[in-house]
């Protein structure tokens, strides 16, 4: 700027003035336009919000639905098969998992009947069960942690099916 | 006063009561139909003071748990004689007594037992002995003068001074069980506490010199094998797969061990080198491969398959790699322990809906049940073979059980409080 000759000034001062009249004559044009863009920006903030309420309360009534049904999935003597009301519980679970990352794990148990390690293994059994029927059904299995308790962990201590029915199992946590 | 009386016992109370809680009760429900009749007259004190440790009353202990034995009630001898010098055998004869022990303790630095063995019917000396050691050892000392008469009134070497280990659980509804590893003496006296956890415990195994463990903990929320020495108490975590980490068997050479895997899809049997940590699998087979344990020449293993739609034991032969399947009576044979003779095989056996420990004869491939609970299993066996440790269910609690391979001696032993499960009898100690 310093050595700007004379006509660069004066062809600057033109430029400026020139400037200022075009803005002085759309002043209040202008205002309406920043407070639409402003007001655009804010409704759609607000409809990301709104989506993100509404995916959080869609993700809350699914996590609501699969609470309700419970975590634990039963399974009959000596057997690793989905029984049907496992089937039903377990969907909600995937429903519920299926819109996020979380990852789960499987706590398979059996009841006190035979050795500890085989037991071991038919509790590991019994997750992978359950691991597999979500893996089928789009969970991916690196969420997915298996673990197996045996008979180590019962529910209910006394003998007879109407406690061992309530040992084996496998819990989603 | 009387209230601080009160409160001081209640205080004692608590820590005794801490103390014991592990601590195994013996109650013999069954001996053999003739038992011999065995006078243990209590032993010479030659210290200052009191006895440190009642030596004939653990020896007195340990040929009655046996079953072989009728000791003679201390009540009903005639005389107290501690050496040859003062037996009468007309005292014996006069109570039906077929032998007596005497015997001398002194403990200047190191304790010093020497006992003697009179044949009363023919009425002579038929054995004597010393045996020298730790005061703190008293009761380890017994056991090997009880070992010593053993061997010589019934030709089987004696198996008292060997050791347990066994997990304990206190049980806490609708939170997580407390779970104790423990070790103590073959007669459950002197239990040791050596891991502690809310998380379970399980799978104990001795190494093949009695100076390490090996067993499966779950402390880190997954399992893992962990081997430990009981001299150093130093710990090691061998393993942390994916999956199951189970059922650890040293080999006899003490250089390996097998364990249970599933790293790899469903469960199989490995071998862990010590040394490197190198692992070989062994068995590769959809089912369920489990419960591995040696044959004593080390030259195979058993393990429980249920390749064949049931749980049966099969025998995997480390030379040839083959496998042959070992049981085929009944639908139920599971965890298998080999006798050191390596023809006896004690198993889990289901008969009509209960689980009981079963003798195998291997030579012969006659399955003998020898037990009669509903829910037996855990069968450890002595190493002399004798008798089979196992764990079972007696009014609703876990206790411990014995029972003699010819299944004529039985005994149980429970604990003053909570569960008790997984026996793991000791092989033969070093001294």
């Amino acid at each position: 700027m310093r050595h700007l000759p004379v006509a660069g000034k004066a062809i600057t001062l033109l430029f400026t003035a020139a400037f200022l009249v075009a803005c002085s004559g759309s002043d209040t044009k202008e205002d309406e336009a920043a407070a639409a863009a402003a007001a655009a920006a804010a409704a759609a903030k607000s409809a990301e919000q709104a989506a993100a309420t509404e995916a959080a309360a869609k993700q809350q009534k699914l996590d609501d639905a699969a609470a309700a049904v419970g975590n634990v999935f039963y399974f009959d003597f000596d057997s690793s098969s989905l029984r049907q009301d496992a089937i039903e519980a377990l969907n909600a679970h995937i429903v519920a998992l299926q819109g996020n990352d979380r990852s789960v794990r499987l706590e398979g148990h059996t009841d006190e009947r035979g050795t500890r390690e085989y037991n071991m293994a038919l509790g590991e059994r019994r997750a992978n069960s359950v691991r597999d029927y979500m893996v089928a059904n789009g969970i991916a299995s690196y969420r997915i942690e298996s673990v197996s308790y045996g008979e180590e962990r019962p529910v209910a201590y006394g003998s007879g099916e109407s406690n061992w029915s309530q040992n084996r199992r496998v819990e989603l946590k | 006063m009387k209230w601080l009386t009160a409160t001081v016992m209640s205080a004692v109370l608590a820590l005794a009561s801490l103390g014991v809680r592990a601590e195994l009760t013996i109650e013999i429900t069954q001996g053999v139909d003739n038992p011999t009749a065995i006078a243990v007259v209590p032993f010479a004190w030659q210290g200052a003071g009191t006895a440190p440790e009642d030596i004939a009353g653990v020896v007195d202990g340990d040929l009655a748990r046996s079953g072989q034995f009728a000791p003679v009630g201390r009540a009903d001898m005639l005389g107290r004689p501690s050496s040859e010098a003062e037996v009468f055998y007309r005292d014996w004869r006069a109570i039906d007594t077929e032998y007596l022990l005497v015997g001398r303790v002194s403990a200047a630095g190191q304790m010093r037992i020497e006992y003697e063995l009179f044949d009363v019917l023919r009425q002579k000396k038929v054995h004597s002995g010393v045996e020298t050691g730790p005061v703190n050892e008293a009761r380890m000392l017994g056991h090997r003068v009880s070992d010593a008469i053993y061997e010589k009134l019934t030709g089987i070497r004696g198996a008292f001074a060997t050791r347990l280990l066994y997990v304990s659980v206190t049980r806490v509804p609708g939170g997580k069980d407390h779970s104790r590893l423990t070790l103590a003496d073959s007669d459950g006296a002197r239990p040791i506490v050596l891991l502690e956890s809310r998380e379970p415990v399980l799978a104990p195994a001795w190494s093949p010199d009695g100076k390490q463990i090996a067993y499966v903990s779950f402390e880190t929320g997954r399992p893992a094998i962990y081997r430990q020495d009981l001299v150093t108490g130093q710990r090691e975590q061998l393993t942390n797969f994916k999956g199951l980490n189970g059922s650890p068997a040293w080999s006899p050479d003490g250089n390996s061990m097998a364990m249970v895997l599933s790293k790899d899809g469903s469960p199989d049997i490995y071998l862990m080198n010590l040394a490197s940590k190198r692992l070989t699998r062994l068995t590769r087979h959809y089912a369920i491969d489990t419960e591995p344990t040696w044959m004593p020449d080390g030259n195979s293993l058993l393990f429980t398959s249920d390749r064949g739609g049931r749980p049966q034991i099969y025998r995997y032969d480390l030379r040839s790699g083959a496998t042959e399947r070992v049981t085929f009576e009944g639908s139920y044979n599971a965890r298998a322990r080999v006798a050191q003779d390596g023809r006896n095989l004690v198993l889990v056996n289901r008969q009509e809906g209960d689980f009981h420990i079963a003798l195998l004869d291997l030579f012969t491939n006659r399955l003998q049940v020898l037990t009669s609970t509903a829910l037996d299993e855990s069968p450890s066996i002595a190493p002399n073979g004798s008798m089979v440790l196992y764990a079972t269910k007696y009014a609703e609690r876990g206790i411990l059980a014995a029972v003699s391979v010819d299944g004529g001696v039985k005994f149980r032993l429970p604990a003053r409080e909570g569960d008790v499960r997984e026996p793991a009898w000791s092989p033969y100690m070093g001294r």
